[in-house]
């Protein structure tokens, strides 16, 4: 598999293709001696020397975004403050950033039509307080002209890149970590907290820093039975929950061009699994068909230059990929699912931001072929958005998964997060979801174990009562 | 800023999740009511253990997971004065400074549980009185420095009414 410790500066491979230098092979192990001083001296003077016969570097996507909304050459590493294409947020900030606003003695916020609210965590409003703060945000977007998307119309990240509300090249910020979602179309997408969110609300714009990029070059075709859940497990097995601190990651090459738009939603959407602060993908063609007609403004699609100095990268050759599972309690903790066949599960969720879209939800019903869920499992699906519920329903899919014994929730935040008021497990059980976190505590109780999973591998063990290689089931 | 407490360690990873569980969350509209529950589920005792002014060390990655606000908040009501870490996830460390709340970047390796330490957050150096040893912080972006001198981002716009970009000094 993969040396994930082989990850280069790519100021380093582009000297290695005019000179070949001895320390490039050597690179990995960074001893602090005296004579890794003198190769950092000598790489320097080299890249000086190129960059004099080369006066262009390149850029990267997200210098190449900045640079455009700013109207200059902007590069990693400096702090700007840029205008916002998009802001939104949800109902499980609390404070929420409509009161922090009012403390920042906000009285009309920037642009209405550049901002959006969501009600999707509490997606059922179980309690007094989801209510309460349900109508704190009707109130705010009914005074201020804010679009509001109702409990039961889906997940803020699902329905972002869905209703065309964020385009290619634009700087969208939400507050919540996964965001970066929107980042398979090409969009800068980042999480934040309700003071900036407040902040951009009544500004329209936002301090960044441009951060620096990680970019994987994947290769191989996927196995039967390897998702692109799959990849990005791997991944972060690979660089860990904090490989990516602070960086934009750029996802590209001949492995991300064959998934499906939905697929590359799923890659994206886990980028902040690995500390980044956003994930990020070319547009091709497969992107662009599914953009159109969904995008409501002019939009710039941005590609990123293999000889940008301020990005690493590392190419990963997925052919021999296997499906792979997340153990309990982090989502870099994956393993090849053969390690872990066996283990009982209790309960499964299908859904989520990361796997709750429209082909997730047709492979898991193509692998339920009519069969029930194991008799000691509860099996709970929930589609991401309200269109992608329709047109599972169309299509015959939610009758199977009732029909094999799910219990279906309401299309938003239901069985990711203890918050939403659906699917917590009982001490002691496994569950394995198609969720993006399993922290101890985070479906609602702190003595539940967590497995994340593909929903074919999700789908398979439901079947078995036990983690399950979903290959077997094709 | 000057500041002096007794050091609370924590380990690697520790996400907002832990900080603040989701369901305690969702239970309230306001969060003024989540201080009680601050690790409620990670480290039980800590509520009772934990003293106005206390320092939280804690090792890499500290406060990944998810971009909620009441991570830091909830720390700061229940008295923890400053966040010292190996490094921070950037949401986390973004939002502290905006509510308030110092963070500082450093090598925590050497600071034990219960140790004294004397902080000078604008100098980013920290005086381990227990073991007569300083550590040195990595500077701050400007505009986070100004942002925590105004107390905080609701402050810092209150007062400005934009936001501007500090002169680099």
């Amino acid at each position: 598999m993969t040396d994930f410790s082989s990850v280069v500066a790519n100021t380093d491979q582009r000297c290695a293709l005019v000179i070949h230098l001895p320390w490039q092979a050597e690179r990995k192990s960074r001893a602090s001696n005296g004579k890794f001083r003198d190769e950092c001296l000598q790489r320097t003077l080299v890249c000086a020397v190129y960059r004099r016969y080369n006066p262009y570097v390149g850029r990267t996507i997200s210098e190449k975004i900045f640079s455009a909304h700013l109207g200059r050459d902007v590069r990693a590493g400096e702090i700007v403050v840029s205008p916002v294409d998009l802001v939104f947020w949800d109902d499980s900030n609390r404070p929420q950033a409509c009161e922090v606003f009012r403390q920042m003695n906000g009285t009309r916020v920037f642009d209405p039509a550049r901002i959006a609210a969501f009600l999707d965590h509490a997606p059922v409003a179980h309690n007094l307080a989801a209510a309460t703060v349900h109508r704190v945000m009707r109130n705010f977007c009914r005074e201020q002209g804010i679009e509001l998307f109702e409990v039961g119309e889906g997940i803020e990240h699902q329905l972002v890149p869905e209703k065309g509300l964020a385009g290619p090249g634009e700087i969208v910020i939400g507050a919540d970590s996964h965001t970066c979602t929107a980042g398979a179309i090409n969009t800068f997408a980042v999480g934040v907290g309700s003071s900036d969110l407040a902040t951009a609300l009544l500004t329209g714009k936002l301090w960044f820093r441009v951060p620096k990029t990680l970019r994987f070059i994947l290769d191989g075709t996927l196995q039967r039975g390897v998702y692109s859940k799959d990849i990005i497990l791997h991944l972060l097995n690979g660089i860990g929950a904090d490989g990516a601190s602070y960086e934009a990651v750029e996802f590209l090459g001949p492995a991300i061009a064959a998934l499906t738009m939905e697929s590359r939603f799923v890659i994206t959407n886990m980028a902040v699994e690995m500390g980044a602060k956003t994930g990020l993908m070319e547009i091709d063609d497969v992107a662009r068909s599914w953009l159109r007609g969904r995008t409501r403004r002019e939009h710039r699609e941005f590609t990123s230059d293999r000889d940008a100095d301020s990005a690493r990268e590392l190419r990963v050759d997925l052919s021999a990929l296997e499906p792979q599972v997340a153990k309990p309690h982090s989502p870099a903790n994956s393993s090849p699912v053969g390690d872990l066949v066996g283990i009982p599960i209790q309960q499964a969720v299908l859904g989520t931001c990361t796997n709750g879209r429209l082909e997730d939800l047709r492979e898991a019903a193509a692998l339920l072929k009519g069969r029930r869920v194991a008799p000691h499992v509860r099996l709970f699906v929930t589609p991401a958005s309200r269109s992608i519920l329709q047109a599972a329903m169309r299509e015959g899919l939610i009758s199977a998964f009732i029909d094999a014994g799910a219990v279906l929730g309401s299309p938003g935040c239901s069985g990711c997060t203890g918050g939403s008021g659906f699917a917590i497990p009982d001490d002691g059980i496994n569950m394995i979801t198609t969720a993006n976190r399993n922290f101890q505590g985070r479906t609602g109780n702190r003595s539940a174990f967590i497995y994340l999973a593909s929903p074919a591998t999700v789908i398979a063990s439901a079947i078995e009562g036990a983690i399950a290689d979903p290959r077997a089931h094709l | 800023m000057k500041l002096h407490g007794r050091a609370l360690r924590f380990g690697d990873n520790v996400n907002t999740d832990y900080i603040i569980a989701d369901h305690y969350k969702a239970a309230t509209s306001d969060v003024n009511d989540l201080a009680r529950y601050v690790f409620v589920d990670f480290r039980p005792d800590f509520a009772k253990l934990v003293r106005p002014g206390d320092l939280l060390v804690a090792g890499r990655n500290f406060g990944c997971g998810s971009a909620r606000e009441a991570a830091p908040r909830v720390l700061k009501a229940a008295g923890i004065s400053c966040v010292l870490a190996t490094s921070f996830a950037r949401i986390f460390f973004r939002n502290a400074i905006n509510i308030g709340l110092p963070v500082l970047e450093t090598d925590t390796a050497p600071i034990a549980e219960g140790d004294e330490l004397d902080v000078d957050i604008e100098a980013g150096r920290i005086d381990n009185l227990t073991r007569a040893s300083s550590l040195y912080a990595a500077p701050m972006p400007a505009i986070m420095t100004a942002i925590l001198r105004a107390g905080g981002l609701v402050e810092y716009m209150r007062r400005h009414g934009d936001l501007v970009l500090p002169e680099h000094p």
